[in-house]
């Protein structure tokens, strides 16, 4: 019974990593479609915002807290310096996209290399996200539970932000149909700009969450991508419901095929899982229904 | 005043308007007519902005705005009801609203207009664009237009495809909103009675080109349909 609570948190916390490094990609990739290669840099300058302020702060439960509103920042900055030099003359050609995308990944991930070393550097863990707390019998880290409800906290603000403010109203619009957005007044590229400096600010603070459990290398975000961007295909595009159930099924199928299997093979489970529910249902878990084409 | 002059247009390489030029007064209704593919809807997306012109000029108010962006052109007083009922289908009829009239001081005001000239809007505000009935949804589109508080209104068939209730409803909103005299009306319309009923000046477009235009009055429709060949 044990193992089986302890292999369920294993998959919730697997699944909140996946669903934190997802948040920002919903947006990105979901609603706008862009089909951002360097959304995993974001999530590395994040992690190495996170290691910055630490070296500048004495307390490392004052650095975390202040690294995630950087981070967010920084991730948001650099989402916007790309959306406005190369992406805005992009829409509409995902290839082009994506090869430049991964390009200026390879980039930044040089440019990280370069600046902080090729070794991997570690952040402090508050004390206060120190030690385990015991749930149902199982042992689990502090720090899982932290990013378990970070990932919920980020989720849940942004879907309270598409839904409820003017500023996700048109994000919705636009990402509806940009011709009649614009024909009602509402300025895309200024809508745009802002949902990608959303979407890249949110991959900032996973960035920021993942220096708690483990250390920041110029790849970090990179081995977090695949993951992120199945969990928002799988999940239906666009669709914050679908990638929150998504992010934690897949958690938990990936926790308890690896206690029976290995890591490896379970990443290669999950993927055939993947694919062949794709097969059935290409759109997703959610897709929305409407009578008319917009 | 929109005016257009010697306007070309089309889709990349293929030019589908060659040339079209015409004059949209600030406070009177033009019709524009043609058989399906002239480039009536063509014409219509380049002077919102949303088709590039490769040459002539689209001015409003004596200014050239051919190279503003849509939203801009909106800004300026041009407002645009698109072919088809389209409205964001994913939003409610209130949230349809509500975008429009977003940061405007007046926006609340503008939608309880809106949802006045519109009651049956009130009984779906909370329902999906995308799952009203295609009177609901042609209403719902004039409303958005008209929250953004227009000069110049650009309406592409706004009865194709609807019941005829909804039509006649839809004629008394035009002719009520032009009465006041600070609005000028664009109609793309195939309905040639409601067309020439409703407007002061008609236009045919063919193959890209302006071939006929005149009074909307008494004998318009014998020149309309010689001109269209009908």
């Amino acid at each position: 019974m044990d193992v089986v609570v302890s292999q369920i948190f294993t998959g919730l916390s697997t699944g909140s990593i996946m669903l934190l490094a997802a948040t920002g990609l919903v947006l990105t990739f979901g609603q706008m479609g862009v089909i951002n290669m360097a959304h995993g840099e974001f999530i590395m300058a994040g992690s190495y915002t996170a290691y910055v302020v630490q070296q500048a702060t004495a307390s490392a439960g004052a650095s975390l807290l202040i690294s995630l509103v950087l981070g967010f920042l920084v991730g948001g900055a650099m989402g916007v310096i790309i959306e406005i030099t190369l992406l805005r003359h992009l829409y509409h050609r995902p290839l082009d996209t994506l090869l430049v995308t991964f390009g200026v990944g390879l980039v930044l991930q040089q440019v990280a290399r370069d600046v902080f070393g090729a070794p991997a550097v570690n952040v402090r863990t508050p004390s206060w996200l120190s030690g385990s707390v015991e749930v149902l019998g199982a042992v689990v880290p502090r720090t899982r539970l932290f990013i378990l409800v970070l990932a919920l906290v980020c989720l849940a603000a942004l879907a309270a932000a598409l839904q409820y403010t003017a500023l996700g109203r048109r994000t919705r619009a636009v990402m509806q149909s940009r011709d009649l957005a614009e024909s009602s007044g509402i300025s895309s590229r200024r809508v745009d700009l802002t949902t990608f400096f959303i979407g890249s600010g949110l991959a900032g603070v996973a960035g920021v969450a993942l220096t708690l459990i483990g250390s920041t290398s110029s790849t970090v975000g990179q081995s977090y991508l695949i993951n992120a961007f199945l969990v928002v295909v799988a999940g239906g595009l666009g669709q914050l419901r679908g990638a929150l159930i998504a992010a934690f099924v897949l958690g938990l199928l990936q926790s308890f095929l690896e206690y029976s299997t290995t890591a490896s093979v379970a990443q290669v489970l999950v993927f055939v899982v993947i694919v062949v529910f794709l097969q059935f249902r290409p759109q997703g878990l959610f897709s929305l229904k409407t009578r008319s084409l917009v | 005043m929109l005016e257009l002059r010697e306007v070309h247009t089309g889709y990349g390489r293929s030019t589908v308007v060659h040339g079209a030029s015409l004059t949209v007064p600030e406070d009177g209704i033009v019709v524009l007519m043609g058989h399906n593919g002239a480039g009536k809807t063509t014409l219509l997306r380049a002077v919102m902005g949303l088709l590039r012109i490769t040459a002539g000029a689209i001015t409003f108010d004596g200014q050239d705005i051919s190279a503003l962006r849509p939203h801009a052109r909106v800004a300026r007083g041009l407002a645009y009801v698109p072919q088809g009922q389209h409205s964001f289908g994913q939003l409610t009829t209130m949230e349809n609203l509500q975008v429009v009239a977003d940061g405007r001081s007046n926006g609340r005001r503008l939608v309880e207009e809106a949802l006045e000239r519109f009651p049956a809007l009130l009984e779906v505000l909370d329902r999906r664009a995308g799952l009203l009935s295609g009177g609901q949804r042609q209403q719902l589109a004039i409303a958005r237009a008209l929250i953004t508080e227009p000069r110049m209104l650009i309406l592409d068939e706004p009865t194709e495809g609807i019941q005829p209730s909804v039509v006649a409803e839809i004629e008394r909103t035009i002719l009520d909103l032009t009465r006041r005299g600070d609005l000028g009306v664009l109609l793309v319309e195939q309905h040639i009675g409601f067309a020439l009923r409703a407007a002061d000046t008609y236009y045919v477009l063919e193959s890209g080109r302006i071939s006929s235009s005149g009074s909307a009055g008494s004998g318009a429709e014998a020149d309309v349909l010689a001109a269209m060949a009908i």
